[in-house]
């Protein structure tokens, strides 16, 4: 919702608006079997994804979504630098079943890639079909033409707008992708640092969110969660609750339990007092949060070798090591808890969500009111920043079917702290156990990597199932969707398990355990986190066997020049000096990798203060190099590095999700304590930009690379390696005794 | 019936005492600052100013509220002109996701209306008890220093 000079009244009237002018025209259909760049092939026409009114201004339909990385400034960028239009001429209309292409999740880091690659093509081409039709209107050929600020002039003086081209379906034809797109060294607006398009609206109270949403006559729901996963409803006491001030609708269905109330206070505490008359039956069923670790490799597992390299020449092992590191559930800890709208009308429902696929959502929420999926439309308004799948499509379905019992009337929904922290799919808890054989020079000529993960892709729209928590819940439930395992190269568990360092002999095994007692999804990074953090530790404890420098070690083992660059430059930029003693309570470390083997690179240096006697870590100093092949914006690239830098020494200093045998306990912000403005790192982020080379996405590549950097740069400090996350309090001062 | 001073305006409100000031904002007032967070004072996502102190609106009964001047980021700007603390956390593009920033002014507004010249380490200090998620912290910390250098008489 980029729209800034919408009234609150306005809000949900305009996004009603847009869905009655467009329905009808451009195809969104898949074309199957096409060959188009990036998700050129998601739509069948160059006008589902560009339209052009007759005041030149320009609409650029995406799939993909804003969250807050700020997507939608750098594909209007790309829009405007292709078709040579200002900037602010460029609305953004994105992630809706009826409007924008199918593109299916916002997730991976691959927006640009994909979605950029398709609007740049597209925008190309509608450049120069808008240049070949003035070309003939004006009779003067098309090099003696000129395009600037959205007019195309001849020498003679005579011009004409886009405005007054573009008009008569000129762009109603299939994708071709035959026109080049512009060189980079052409590049005006993209490679700029330009100002978020939506940064206004949001610091001046603007209605940016789905939770600023309002529309005449909406009632206020909140869902009353079991106590535990698995929990059933055995009785229920509503008659007290249904006579509360405000209350519309209390909602049974199965153990499915909700409330409508005419004001949001009055569904709070219906939903109190609902929860207050509800009996369950719970049970145990959760494994023992000290022992989560053993319990993961003690579980039936599906493996699989996900690389392999021998190298029977290379030198005899004279060394080898082996460590174990371990990582626990963390969770997304979204600042505002999911929050949906729902209208159901006509035997129609209209969902506006933050999820990260509004199409695969409209599929799910569809299969489980049984209706066609053409009976729903789902519009994505922005939310708070998610990192991944929370709770924003599981508050969909809450609010479809609340929405359901008052027909005609929108039902608000945001879940409260509690449901956020005890139902958000989570980060999966992970074991990696490192194995290498050394050289008599050092090096490395055996790796192996084993690891033992939930999976982290249990989102909506997976085949043979329904992923939405209520859906489970309900008299008739769904079933979940199989769990599946992520594919080479990028990899899910498995990401960033295989070392971009070369190494005769390698092999790397993943061991996904599919039961899932705690629920997780797809957190930022996915395996990498936990992959990167125990491979660039355990480079440094060889490293430090080897005798070696940690950086000197890792460049010894690494061909790729890129890699390198961004290595050599952090190292340059931290002024690191080889050889520093460590162990004074003041440690320095390094990370590196390159997110899925595949996207953007990533190196960070990390200084810390351990303070032996509290355990407490502070102080603490990232210098990190980056090179995400063309910057789009530097700026946001800038921001998603650093964003990714802070988070990631949150996860990695304090955060673990707590549970005992029956449920989650920490369930707000005391239970589960996040990096404040007292711990928050001072960060310094350099970019290395390549224009000639496509854009990578950067979204999720410094999330692993800082986790290592900080926990090397601790393990210096005490002089002891830490192997097991979070690194708190408690496990520091054990470390340091 | 509850009497509210809200951004210099003054509004009738039928609302329960004991009702969360955030939800009297929000829904009866339709203002989009305060943002729900957490509903238990941790997260600071709510915050607005009442008399010249940052308080969480999640915790704050209306009926204490009434009567008293409350100011939210709704009254403190607008998108065409800007308080300088906003046009600051522009100018530093100081967010991310955007969730946490009503918080983040209003605390930032509370510490300069004091201390007209804070250290890094009194903005830390002061915005402490607001949660970010996105690690947009040295943004917001610089969008700060940048507000009271533009605020200096």
């Amino acid at each position: 919702m980029r729209d800034s000079g919408l009234t609150r009244r306005q809000f949900g009237k305009s996004l009603t608006g847009i869905v009655v002018a467009f329905t009808l025209s451009p195809s969104l259909t898949l074309s199957a079997g096409t060959d188009l760049p990036g998700s050129l092939g998601a739509a069948a026409t160059l006008d589902a994804w560009l339209r052009i009114d007759a005041e030149g201004r320009v609409t650029i339909f995406t799939g993909k979504v804003e969250l807050g990385q700020g997507v939608l400034t750098a594909l209007a960028q790309i829009a405007a630098e292709e078709l040579d239009v200002p900037l602010a001429s460029v609305r953004m209309v994105s992630g809706d079943t009826t409007l924008t292409p199918n593109e299916g999740y916002t997730s991976g880091s691959q927006s640009i890639e994909h979605s950029g690659t398709a609007i740049r093509f597209a925008c190309a081409e509608a450049r120069a079909l808008l240049v070949e039709k003035a070309s003939a209107e004006l009779g003067v050929p098309q090099k003696e033409l000129k395009v600037s600020d959205g007019v195309v002039a001849a020498e003679n003086g005579k011009k004409l707008t886009y405005g007054r081209i573009a008009q008569s379906g000129l762009f109603r034809r299939k994708a071709a992708a035959t026109v080049a797109p512009k060189l980079p060294s052409d590049h005006k607006i993209v490679g700029r640092p330009v100002p978020r398009l939506d940064i206004p609206t949001k610091v001046t109270a603007g209605p940016a969110f789905v939770q600023d949403m309002r529309m005449p006559g909406m009632a206020f729901g909140r869902i009353v969660r079991p106590p535990c996963p698995g929990a059933k409803l055995e009785s229920l006491e509503t008659a007290p609750v249904q006579r509360m001030p405000g209350v519309l609708a209390v909602v049974r269905d199965g153990s499915f339990l909700g409330v409508v109330a005419t004001a949001e206070e009055q569904a709070i505490e219906a939903c109190e007092a609902l929860r207050r008359g509800a009996k369950w039956s719970e049970a145990p069923n959760l494994p023992d949060s000290r022992e989560i670790h053993a319990w993961l490799m003690a579980q039936p597992t599906e493996d699989a070798v996900i690389s392999e390299k021998n190298d029977p020449a290379a030198g005899p092992v004279v060394r080898r090591l082996e460590a174990t590191y371990t990582k626990c559930h963390v969770a997304h800890g979204s600042i505002g808890p999911s929050c949906a709208v729902a209208v159901m009308k006509g035997g129609k429902l209209h969902l506006w969500s933050h999820t990260q696929g509004v199409y695969p959502l409209r599929n799910d929420v569809a299969a489980v009111l049984k209706l066609d999926p053409g009976s729903v439309v789902v519009s994505h308004v922005e939310g708070a920043g998610c990192y991944g799948h929370n709770g924003a499509d599981d508050v969909a379905l809450d609010a479809a079917l609340l929405a359901r019992a008052l027909p005609g009337r929108p039902v608000k929904v945001q879940w409260m702290r509690e449901d956020e922290f005890a139902w958000e799919p989570l980060g999966s808890a992970m074991v990696m156990k490192l194995r290498a054989g050394l050289a008599a020079d050092g090096s490395i000529v055996e790796w192996r990597h084993e690891l033992w993960s939930h999976g982290h892709g249990n989102r909506p729209g997976r085949p043979g199932g329904v992923n939405l928590l209520a859906a489970w819940y309900l008299a008739e439930p769904f079933e979940p969707a199989a769990v599946r395992g992520g594919s080479q190269p990028a990899g899910a568990e498995g990401r960033n398990a295989v070392p971009l360092y070369e190494f005769p002999n390698q092999k790397i095994v993943k061991h996904l355990v599919k039961d899932m007692p705690l629920r997780t999804s797809s957190l930022r990074t996915l395996g990498a986190y936990g992959n990167v953090f125990a491979l660039e530790s355990f480079m440094d404890e060889l490293a430090g066997a080897a005798g070696a420098d940690p950086i000197a070690f890792r460049l010894r083992h690494l061909k790729d020049p890129a890699g390198r660059a961004v290595i050599e430059t952090a190292a340059a930029k931290a002024d690191w000096q080889p050889g520093s003693k460590g162990g004074d309570g003041r440690g320095r470390g390094f990370g590196f990798a390159r997110y899925k083997n595949l996207s953007c690179y990533v190196a960070c240096v990390a200084d810390v203060a351990v303070d032996r006697e509290t355990g407490r870590i502070g102080d603490i100093r990232v210098v990190a190099a980056a090179d995400a092949g063309q910057i789009i914006n530097p700026k946001g690239l800038e921001m998603q590095i650093e964003g990714g830098i802070v988070q990631s020494t949150s996860w990695t200093l304090k955060e673990a999700v707590r549970f005992d045998r029956t449920r989650v306990t920490s369930t707000d912000w005391a239970g589960y304590p996040i990096l404040t403005f007292k711990e928050a790192p001072s960060v310094e982020v350099h970019l290395i930009n390549r224009p000639e080379e496509k854009p990578l996405g950067s979204g999720e590549a410094s999330s692993g690379p800082a986790a290592a950097a900080v926990a090397n740069a601790v393990s210096h400090a005490l002089g002891r390696r830490v192997r097991d996350l979070p690194l708190d309090p408690e496990r520091i001062k054990a470390a340091g005794r | 019936m509850i009497s509210l001073l809200v951004n210099g305006k003054k509004h009738r409100v039928d609302a329960t005492p004991d009702t969360p000031l955030l939800y009297v904002l929000r829904n009866d007032l339709a203002l989009n600052g305060p943002k729900f967070g957490c509903g238990l004072g941790q997260c600071g996502a709510c915050t607005v100013i009442m008399e010249g102190r940052a308080v969480f609106s999640c915790v704050m009964p209306v009926g204490e509220a009434a009567g008293r001047s409350i100011v939210t980021l709704d009254g403190l700007g607008s998108i065409e002109k800007p308080h300088p603390i906003q046009k600051a956390f522009i100018e530093e593009q100081a967010a991310q996701c955007g969730y946490c920033v009503n918080g983040m002014i209003m605390s930032a507004k509370v510490l300069l209306d004091r201390t007209p010249n804070p250290t890094e380490h009194e903005i830390r200090q002061a915005l402490d008890p607001v949660l970010c998620r996105c690690g947009t912290h040295r943004g917001i910390i610089r969008a700060v220093q940048r507000a009271a250098k533009e605020m200096k008489p």
